[in-house]
């Protein structure tokens, strides 16, 4: 009872200051006389919605394939690389160095570049996303891997354990914590990829849109662009923090 | 005399690394008996884990012979050790329950017989009740007692604990090292209990064997004539006094 009081409270409390902030915002804009191609009142902003001519479903739909998928196609290969490095060492010997000195790139430095590969779209800043999530997610899920305790190493070798059931028993559950803050770090970054992507080149999405209307100076659709991306990373983190919760909920109650 | 059930001659352990020799163990030469309790006691540096690891048969040795089991006495290195660390190491994402169970998953004992065997040795070791809990809900004694239970789950016949006690504050230490003193009792399982407290040592072992350091060395092998049970009392005799004597002026303490 008192327990669940208390999340009642923490929930309201983070509620209230979002609300605070929107309040902030539209009280300095109104009696701070702020011209709306400055900044638009939240009110205006929601307004920018309803303006047809700026597509905002296809633009959404865009940039949340990007942002999705190439979180889904980095999560999937770099746990996959990341387990391919525990089972062969050699290969993280060879790979890893690389791999480390090819993190060192500024991802957004390669969007020039894709849009020579690729041309515009969005495969090129599905590829974006991806070359920025990539990273983070093979390097953490590979610590994860390695950090066993010798001496649960020995207690499985004096039972003659194989390496498949040291693997599932005890280094993937060991590594999951590491999997998933891997993961968190990159449903940010994804987002950053793709929208980077799109003012470097393309036809839709949100951060297209962005561009457009700056010309316009419809300083109220931009917030509106910006507010919707933030809430598409914030939909990725969410399933994130979602699926962990799922997975290593008894992991995270130690904290 | 029938042959010993653990058998060390002169055993000896180098570790090489980046061209140095480091000598770990040597002359260790003892035997030891079904059923007992032996303190292999010493300070740091002395080889008593490395000790141990050769017994799990672990690590290799250079020189000497180790002989686990005899005609008389089987023994299978695969299924019949188990082990206790300085930390209780459980699983944090099972139950106490699953925890005491994983042996038994590596070594594929069916299911309904090793789960009941864990529920009798979690009371054994007085945890009762807390089968479904996680270890971050228990004590760092209670955790060491779940360990305690999970080396003994797949009934080995030879139980091997590395400082088990070691990360433990004095009061809980006490309280376990009567414990496992009942523990033992009732499961009758030779036990290498390594330490370097030497009142535990003595207070444990139905035999100590003291190992100094600089270079390793066994120095001394002996039986604790103190009958069991025991309460703590018995370290207050004259004759517990003498053994821990004896092993001070080995370790060169006195």
């Amino acid at each position: 009872m008192s327990r669940s009081n208390e999340q009642l409270q923490r929930y309201a409390l983070a509620v209230l200051s979002h609300l605070i902030l929107i309040a902030a915002w539209h009280f300095f804009v109104v009696y701070g006389k702020v011209p709306k191609v400055v900044m638009p009142t939240p009110y205006d902003t929601l307004q920018a919605l309803v303006t047809p001519n700026y597509r905002w479903f296809e633009n959404i739909a865009a940039t949340a394939i990007e942002i999705f998928g190439g979180f889904l196609i980095a999560a999937i290969f770099g746990i996959l690389c990341a387990l391919l490095f525990s089972w062969f060492r050699w290969l993280e010997m060879f790979a890893m160095p690389l791999l480390v000195s090819l993190n060192m790139i500024p991802k957004v430095a390669l969007g020039p570049l894709m849009i020579v590969w690729f041309k515009y779209g969005i495969w090129p800043n599905t590829l974006m996303a991806f070359a920025i999530c990539f990273f983070p997610i093979v390097l953490t899920t590979a610590r994860g891997l390695r950090e066993v305790e010798p001496d649960l190493l020995d207690l499985v070798r004096t039972l003659r354990g194989s390496r498949w059931q040291l693997f599932t028993k005890i280094q993937l559950p060991g590594a999951l914590p590491y999997i998933f803050s891997g993961m968190k770090v990159a449903a940010i970054l994804a987002v950053a990829g793709a929208i980077v992507g799109e003012f470097l080149g393309s036809e839709r999405g949100l951060g297209y849109l962005m561009l457009q209307v700056q010309v316009t100076l419809d300083t109220a659709a931009m917030f509106m662009a910006v507010i919707l991306i933030t809430l598409l990373g914030g939909i990725l983190y969410g399933i994130v923090l979602g699926l962990e919760r799922y997975f290593v909920v008894k992991d995270a109650r130690i904290r | 005399m029938s042959e010993a059930f653990i058998h060390l001659d002169g055993v000896k352990k180098i570790y090489r690394t980046r061209g140095e020799e480091f000598l770990a163990v040597s002359e260790a030469t003892f035997d030891v008996e079904q059923g007992e309790l032996v303190s292999l006691v010493g300070p740091s540096g002395c080889g008593k884990t490395t000790l141990l690891k050769i017994l799990a048969g672990l690590h290799g040795f250079d020189a000497g012979t180790v002989r686990i089991g005899s005609k008389a006495q089987p023994f299978n290195p695969a299924r019949d050790i188990g082990m206790v660390f300085q930390q209780p190491l459980l699983l944090k994402w099972r139950r106490i329950i699953e925890n005491v169970m994983l042996p038994t998953e590596i070594l594929g004992i069916p299911y309904d017989v090793a789960r009941k065997r864990a529920y009798e040795l979690l009371d054994l070791v007085g945890l009762k009740g807390h089968e479904e809990k996680y270890p971050y809900e228990l004590s760092g004694g209670m955790q060491q007692r779940a360990s305690i239970a999970r080396s003994l789950v797949h009934d080995p016949k030879l139980v091997l604990m590395d400082e088990p006690f070691g990360a433990l504050d004095a009061l809980t230490r006490e309280k376990m090292n009567l414990e496992l003193l009942r523990i033992w009792g009732e499961s009758k399982k030779t036990i290498i209990f390594v330490t370097h407290g030497i009142t535990e040592a003595v207070f444990l072992g139905s035999r100590v064997v003291v190992l100094t350091a600089g270079p390793a060395k066994m120095a001394d092998n002996f039986e604790v004539d103190i009958p069991f049970p025991r309460t703590l009392d018995v370290r207050n005799t004259e004759k517990f006094g003498e053994y821990t004597r004896r092993i001070y002026r080995l370790l060169g303490m006195e």
